[in-house]
């Protein structure tokens, strides 16, 4: 079978091929990431080939000049995440029937993310991450002597297996939507870990760990999107491991951040009412004594009354609200 | 057809004209809209992360109303819907959980046997009512328009729990509705991605860049106009553009249409009735092009 590859080449000295396409400028956020200037191979591959293939084929037989990183050709090693048609994954794990669109395949580096040459990315930004949340364990007392090993309940561990599936390839922040705008961000590979160390029940460190990762940059700086969730190809799910870290840093009592104010907001408006009363939640949930805060988001509120948006200023409680108020009082928890 | 309506808080709250132009386009489209005036908010998935239970539970309360009225569900915002895909979802596949919902909800009179269906009106069009339907109902082609579909991320991902997988075309449905309403449908990055409104109040300068970046990409591709089926994602993308053109650096300007807005105007409502003279980012110049005053 015959595929089209166009792929988006960056040379750090600005040498291309005379078959190189114009560069093409990203979108916002990514406006100033560097021009990559595509150019189109055609390869000759059976139609099970994935898209690795068919870039050690242009690599091998056309242009030796195309750098790729890649290993294991196996979804096992992670060394070969790129954008394959704008979005992030494995090349030895896309078939390229699938990833034909439009009769091509167009790979490139992710805009996100500083390009070192061609497909190759560097990720420096994404091991900064890992490291800043701690990946390992510290050891609960007593540590079991030498030549002897910690004994764990099967069911703790499995719990924690979907995390441990991780393989570092960076397809997650690669797409994540609050990096793209956020680069404080530690982001859903980070914090999937983060998730994995805190719930290992060998680990004595889940207090301290939780006060940081509920910091600025932290769980709450997380847009909820999913696409983690969508690109990752373990499935490791980073989304799911965030809220859980988020409920254990709520239930650990670090509840001083806008996310714990919005969720007691909420709730609370939900159970008096059984809907959410939007004049309330936004000043609650930054805090009523924050002043700044507060002032930043008066112009807002201003221009929704001039177009008639103002929620109603008095809340009522719809019908059956008795109903809801017996749910909350049954499994409400913290909300009751 | 008659569906079990579920409005969502924001179309009573703060997007009043989401709530109105759904009304008037219920009728050109042959719905009889039965409206669940006791079913709770979904907790927009606030709820759920903080107490899973009791999102379930809250749901699940919906989710048997709507099955003892014998028809499908309705949502009118992306987030509604995504939230309760997801509940229906693991109710659908786990009966320790439904059991437990059952537990909780039993005592007040309600069973959810688990089979509701829940669908967005975008989904309805194509799947319920049917092109044909739509198509009979346009009074008013919107020809020379070019608008950027802006989906949320609620009814798109994660795709196995909204049924995308078994029908990937949900993924284009708003194009092939603008497509098929005369007007060009816009091709860019944006209309899939996060409007950043869950994240408004927790890092406000993270939320408008994310939102402001969208509209920005769609206006320099030409878009006089954006369409959501998200009444959250219109907040953050209508009511904070101002605010998201001062982080940017730029002036925006691109109105914000909700979805039964845009079915309204082929239909041949008045800008009025669809509210369209509440919006905060004005929407009279995207009008004009079709002749249109508000």
């Amino acid at each position: 079978m015959q595929f089209t590859i166009e792929v988006g080449r960056y040379n750090p000295e600005g040498v291309y091929s005379q078959a190189a396409m114009r560069a093409e400028a990203y979108p916002p956020p990514w406006e100033t990431a560097p021009p990559r200037h595509y150019q189109t191979y055609t390869v000759e591959l059976p139609d099970h080939a994935v898209v690795l293939d068919a870039l050690i084929a242009i690599r091998e037989y056309q242009d030796e000049s195309l750098a790729v990183r890649c290993a294991c050709r196996s979804a096992i090693c992670g060394s070969c995440a790129m954008w394959i048609n704008g979005h992030a994954y494995l090349a030895c794990k896309s078939k390229l029937t699938v990833f034909t669109d439009n009769g091509k395949t167009r790979v490139e580096t992710p805009p996100s993310m500083p390009v070192i040459r061609d497909l190759i990315w560097n990720m420096g930004p994404f091991w900064q991450k890992h490291r800043a949340v701690k990946p390992w364990l510290e050891p609960t007392e007593p540590v079991p002597p030498a030549l002897e090993e910690y004994r764990v309940h099967n069911a703790a561990m499995d719990e924690l297996i979907q995390e441990v599936s991780c393989i570092s390839c960076g397809c997650c922040l690669m797409d994540c939507e609050s990096y793209a705008v956020n680069g404080e961000f530690l982001g859903p590979q980070a914090l999937a870990q983060a998730y994995r160390y805190t719930a290992d029940p060998r680990d004595a460190d889940a207090r301290e760990r939780l006060a940081d990762y509920s910091r600025p940059g932290g769980v709450w700086d997380c847009t909820h999107c999913y696409e983690c969730v969508t690109q990752c190809p373990k499935g490791v799910a980073p989304l799911e491991q965030i809220l859980k870290l988020r409920k254990l840093a709520v239930d650990a009592g670090f509840t001083h951040n806008p996310g714990t104010r919005h969720a007691d907001a909420f709730a609370s408006s939900v159970r008096h009412s059984g809907k959410l009363d939007e004049l309330t939640l936004l000043p609650k949930s930054i805090g009523l004594f924050n002043l700044v805060a507060q002032l930043k988001t008066l112009p807002a509120a201003l221009r929704m009354a001039r177009a008639g948006k103002l929620p109603p200023l008095i809340h009522r409680a719809m019908p059956g609200v008795d109903r809801i108020k017996t749910i909350f009082n049954r499994v409400g928890g913290r909300f009751k | 057809m008659r569906v079990a309506f579920y409005p969502g808080c924001v179309s009573k709250g703060a997007c009043p004209e989401l709530y109105a132009s759904a009304r008037a386009i219920a009728a050109p489209l042959g719905l009889e809209l039965e409206e669940l005036t006791e079913a709770p908010c979904t907790g927009a998935g606030v709820l759920s992360e903080q107490n899973p239970d009791l999102a379930d539970a809250l749901n699940g309360l919906t989710l048997a109303m709507a099955e003892s009225k014998d028809a499908d569900l309705m949502t009118i915002c992306s987030t509604c819907q995504g939230v309760l895909s997801n509940v229906n979802y693991h109710l659908k596949n786990d009966e320790r959980r439904l059991d437990k919902v059952n537990q909780t909800i039993g005592d007040q009179g309600f069973r959810y046997e688990g089979t509701a269906t829940v669908k967005h009106l975008l989904w309805m069009l194509f799947e319920d009512i049917g092109i044909d339907r739509v198509r009979a109902a346009i009074k008013r082609k919107l020809t020379g328009l070019k608008i950027a579909p802006f989906y949320g991320c609620y009814i798109l991902r994660p795709a196995e729990v909204l049924g995308l997988q078994e029908r990937p075309e949900r993924k284009r449905y708003l194009e092939q509705l603008i497509a098929l309403l005369d007007a060009e449908p816009v091709e860019y990055r944006g209309a899939t991605k996060c409007c950043g409104f869950p994240m408004l109040t927790f890092n406000r300068e993270a939320s408008l860049a994310m939102a402001g970046n969208h509209i920005v990409e769609a206006k320099d591709k030409g878009a006089d106009l954006l369409v959501t089926p998200c009444p959250l994602c219109h907040l953050n993308l209508d009511g904070q553009q101002p605010d998201a053109a001062r982080v940017l650096n730029r002036a925006i300007g691109v109105p914000i249409f909700h979805l039964p807005q845009l079915l309204g105007l082929a239909f041949g409502l008045t800008p009025e009735e669809l509210r369209l003279n509440h919006h905060v980012v004005p929407t009279a110049r995207a009008l004009e092009k079709i002749e249109l005053k508000v």
